[in-house]
């Protein structure tokens, strides 16, 4: 048949549908899925590298093993990765100058998940840098735009996974959320996306910024296609020691138990600072969930969210000022050929490499960590971190969800906040606590504000991922937020 | 002038005996081998990759705190230790901060016929660096890396500042050595790198309360090399207290060529490390059962060997210990008198342990020492049953003794077995007495100066004929039945 005739904006489900029951092959679908990607990415710029003969040869190979009648999740679906992910054989650059000729001699855990799953990783998303950011402007390839509004930031840091699955460029990708760098963009780009509970899945091979706060998660414009991507990422990894050793539920195959009875707890903070309209945008959402039997209880009291950016912005840091460090030049990567001694070298090194964001951070942590100021800064934020934790703890001994909206106003335009970190760092302020608590979140599109997409956040007990999805599954079943496609 | 009293803390980098490296599957083993090619991305500090860690190394840490009485945490964590270097992969270290495995403890050893007992401050986990090579021939102005020693599991025993002398420091270090190797820890080696010492020195005067500025020394290979560089930098020191000078606190290098110290880094240069703990790897919980079967797989010490030696062997203490100094000589003597044993089932395990005990101090230990110092019975291709064999041999006057001492050198040089040498070289023993008889007559006829002298009353001249005697049967008779029978034909011929 014509492969003109595929449509990309079905879910991917759909295409695994299609594609075993011969109405298209996995060549057909990529072929066409290559094309379009390079169109969009003019104007998008989602992508570091596109992996066009890559995809093409693993989709002849995943049609072989579709024709053999092999089952696997995800066979000659199309996926765009963050370029976090190491990916061996091709770049891996964080989004970084530094690393901009790396090539990995392995794969992520995530990505030899993908692999086995029969997934066609198409490309390779651009970044914040090293994953540092909110906004995607800080790559070293420029700054990738929303479809929604070209004017735009697509948010951050993983602003080319969320862009590109909201353009139906993939119905899926991956992305990582350290402070939101997940949930933000989902919710800028009016997809879903979901930060799982940390060590739910594997960090081997995930460029490293905030080891104790980052984890792997899927994005897609489908419920269902999000926890078919979780059910495959998802899991005990033996390489990583911070792994959780639980069984991984198959997400996609229950999610319509439906919220009757569960307990919706509201903050009664979340609305400080936010976009007028947001509250309306909620109180629409959470009428929905009312009349699928869930029970709303507004005004909790969190005390410990307040605390949440100032310790994240000196843990985050501090662990990304050491897990930065290697990045010297000596083995791989950058590296300056002007020196007249080997810490010249290393200054020039790494002074042409990293960007400014990511320099300001560095400085941060090292000066947190510094001798004198250890128990003044990194004590005192582990401690808050307990706290939140406690807080969080507490409150999931009575409910079920905690909701809030993902993002206090819709995306903001390029380059409008790039000279002010401090607002910029505040456009997590929804989403930052949960890292630092280490709960699973989502966000799931809710509305639009000014022709802008909006996000619902839903925050779930730890390891229930499953609960999160089968509220949002509700949710889906009621709206058509996530039908709505940009023209860009 | 007042008495000044030298301080001295010892640190000790030991490479452990394990298969894998601290926190990836490369082998440990990169002795001999070709550079950068025992790596893998985690030890290469690649983008991404984790940690995990090396159970085994996590043991043998616990195990060496059991031998020296420390308290073993019941958690324990790592923490990242960071300062940039070429060496150093990841620009940080995973080591041991706040939570070290094992806290406390004691080394005691002997010293001067007293015993010494120097107090630990903590033994702790880490990972080994990359090696540099610098001024090598082939690439000039410019220093190569070998990653392979990247990751190798390196555990630190840090000593209280409790020593005073270089001799006690050596002592230390001994025993240190000693029991890492009996309990089969480290192959604890300072040639290979195994076995890395750096010394924290100070000086005050006798009485003082506080301690005196310290200055870590490093850069020494050999225990002959810190003994050297303790004393010199405890002279130094001593001049310099003694002239009002301010001693600076700081690090110094030892320079071997020529005895003495040199400043390498100042109190200002020192590196801030910026210790947090290690997000990458979860806390360790050592329980009681573990602690406890490792407790209970913990081999015998040599102190404690030494004086079981003395109790079941009969053996003198200073015998004992000599015996017990390295598990591989005190295994070996025992399976010799084991295997001495059941060839001769009427002798008490005592009587042949003696004999044993003998030959392993004199004869055995002199042709060892011909190999190397360190040489074992392992090094070379005689076993612990082929020394039973030969003493049984003398035991049952197959050959004589001093047969016997022509027979292991020639096991040494590999020429078989103890019965092959004998027959191969027809040193078997004479006892027969007709021809024995024959060649004293001989010697008796051929010497008349020698057995006019034994007439006349020299009892020496007997000693001279003796060898004679020894001589003509190549030392295949045993010299008091010669002796014997000297005197015997000697008087019948008067």
């Amino acid at each position: 048949m014509m492969d003109t005739n595929i449509d990309l904006t079905l879910s991917a489900l759909k295409h695994i549908h299609n594609m075993t029951e011969s109405v298209y092959t996995s060549k057909q679908l990529i072929d066409k899925t290559i094309k379009n990607l390079h169109l969009q990415d003019s104007k998008l710029n989602a992508y570091i590298t596109i992996l066009d003969e890559y995809a093409f040869e693993r989709s002849i190979a995943m049609d072989e093993k579709i024709n053999r009648g092999e089952e696997l999740p995800l066979a000659g679906v199309p996926i765009a990765v963050k370029d976090m992910l190491a990916f061996k054989g091709y770049p891996t650059t964080a989004g970084s100058r530094t690393l901009e000729n790396f090539i990995p001699t392995f794969n992520s855990t995530v990505v030899e998940k993908l692999i086995n799953a029969g997934a066609v990783i198409i490309g390779k998303t651009s970044c914040d840098e090293f994953a540092m950011g909110s906004s995607n402007e800080h790559a070293f390839t420029g700054p990738v735009h929303n479809p929604w509004n070209l004017d735009c930031v697509p948010g951050g840091s993983s602003g080319g996974s969320a862009a590109t699955v909201a353009a139906r460029g993939v119905p899926l990708s991956v992305g990582t959320d350290t402070g939101g760098s997940i949930r933000q963009p989902a919710s800028f780009n009016g997809i879903y996306g979901l930060k799982p509970t940390y060590g739910r899945v594997s960090r081997y091979g995930v460029v490293a910024f905030a080891s104790s706060l980052e984890q792997v998660g899927p994005m897609a414009y489908n419920i269902h296609d999000l926890a078919l991507l979780l059910s495959v990422i998802a899991g005990h990894d033996p390489k990583d020691s911070t792994t959780l050793n639980e069984v991984v539920p198959d997400y996609h195959t229950s999610l319509d138990q439906g919220i009757k009875g569960m307990k919706i707890a509201v903050p009664d903070n979340i609305y400080d600072g936010a976009n007028k309209i947001m509250q309306s945008k909620i109180n629409a959402a959470l009428e929905i969930f009312k009349n699928n039997g869930a029970e709303i209880t507004e005004g909790i009291s969190i005390p410990s969210w307040e605390s949440a950016l100032p310790a994240y912005y000196l843990i985050a840091p501090s662990e990304a000022s050491a897990n930065l460090s290697r990045y010297d030049g000596f083995r791989y990567g950058q590296s300056s050929v002007e020196y007249s001694d080997l810490w010249q070298r290393l200054e020039n090194t790494r002074g042409l490499g990293f960007g400014k964001e990511v320099k300001r951070r560095i400085l941060l942590g090292t000066y947190a960590l510094s001798a004198g100021y250890y128990d003044q800064y990194y004590k005192k934020a582990l401690k808050l971190r307990t706290m939140i934790k406690n807080d969080f703890k507490k409150i999931f001994n009575d409910y079920d969800f905690i909701m809030t909206p993902t993002t206090p106003a819709p995306a903001f335009k390029i380059g409008e906040r790039i000279t002010n970190p401090l607002e910029m760092y505040m456009s997590d302020y929804y989403t930052l606590p949960i890292n630092i608590a280490g709960n699973p979140a989502i966000s799931i599109p809710c509305g639009f504000i000014d022709d802008l997409p909006v996000g619902l956040q839903i925050i779930g007990k730890d390891l229930e991922e499953q609960k999160l999805l089968q509220c949002a599954a509700v949710y889906e079943k009621e709206t058509t937020w996530n039908q709505e496609i940009p023209s860009f | 002038m007042k008495k000044i009293q030298p301080v001295i803390g010892l640190e000790v980098h030991v490479q452990l005996n394990t298969r894998s490296k601290m926190f990836c599957s490369c082998s440990r083993d990169y002795f001999n081998s070709e550079p950068n090619t025992k790596v893998c991305p985690v030890c290469l500090g690649m983008p991404g990759v984790l940690p995990v860690i090396n159970k085994k190394a996590v043991n043998l840490t616990i195990l060496t705190g059991l031998a020296f009485d420390c308290s073993i945490s019941p958690i324990s964590s790592f923490a990242r230790k960071n300062y940039p270097y070429p060496d150093l992969v990841k620009g940080y270290q995973i080591s041991q901060f706040e939570e070290p495995l094992c806290i406390g403890g004691k080394i005691s050893f002997m010293l001067n016929n007293e015993i010494s007992e120097v107090s630990l401050e903590r033994i702790h986990l880490e990972e080994d660096t990359a090696r540099l090579i610098h001024n090598n021939s082939t690439v000039q102005d410019s220093s190569l890396m070998d990653i392979n020693r990247s990751g190798v599991p390196l555990m630190e025993v840090v000593s209280d500042p409790d020593m005073h002398s270089a001799d006690q420091a050596i002592g230390y270090l001994k025993k240190l050595r000693q029991t890492l190797r009996y309990i089969d820890v480290s192959d604890a080696d300072m040639e290979k790198g195994s076995f890395r010492c750096d010394a924290n020195i100070s000086v005050r005067y006798e009485g003082d309360k506080t301690l005196g500025n310290k200055v870590e020394v490093k850069n020494m290979n050999s225990f002959r090399s810190i003994h050297r560089a303790i004393e010199t930098e405890i002279e130094r020191q001593s001049k310099m207290l003694n002239a009002g000078e301010e001693i600076v606190q700081e690090t110094r290098g030892f320079v071997d060529a020529k005895g003495i110290t040199v400043s390498q880094r100042s109190k200002e240069q020192a590196h801030d490390y910026r210790y947090f703990p290690e997000p990458d790897l979860p806390p360790l919980f050592n329980s009681d059962l573990t602690i406890s079967n490792l407790k209970t797989s913990l081999k015998e010490l040599p102190n404690i060997k030494s004086k079981r030696f003395e109790k079941q062997y009969g053996l003198l203490s200073e015998e004992s210990e000599l015996l017990a100094s390295t598990k591989q000589t005190a295994d070996n003597f025992e399976e010799s008198v084991k295997e001495y044993q059941k060839l001769l089932k009427n002798n008490t395990e005592i009587e042949l342990a003696k004999t044993v005990a003998n030959w392993y101090m004199g004869d055995i230990a002199k042709q060892l020492n011909q190999i190397s110092p360190d040489a074992e019975l392992q090094d070379t291709q005689v076993s612990p049953r082929h020394i039973s064999e030969l003493l049984q041999l003398i035991h049952k006057k197959q050959i004589t003794v001093s047969s016997a001492k022509v027979v292991l050198e020639k096991m040494f040089n590999n020429e078989g077995t103890p019965s092959n040498i004998v027959d191969q070289e027809g040193l078997g023993q004479l006892n027969n007495t007709d021809a024995i008889i024959e060649i004293i007559l001989n010697v008796i006829k051929n010497n008349e100066k020698a057995i006019r002298d034994y007439n006349s009353g020299k009892t020496s001249a007997l000693g001279y004929l003796v060898g004679q005697v020894m001589k003509e049967t190549r030392g295949r008779i045993d010299a008091n039945e010669a002796s014997q029978l000297l005197i015997k034909k000697i008087s019948e011929k008067k």
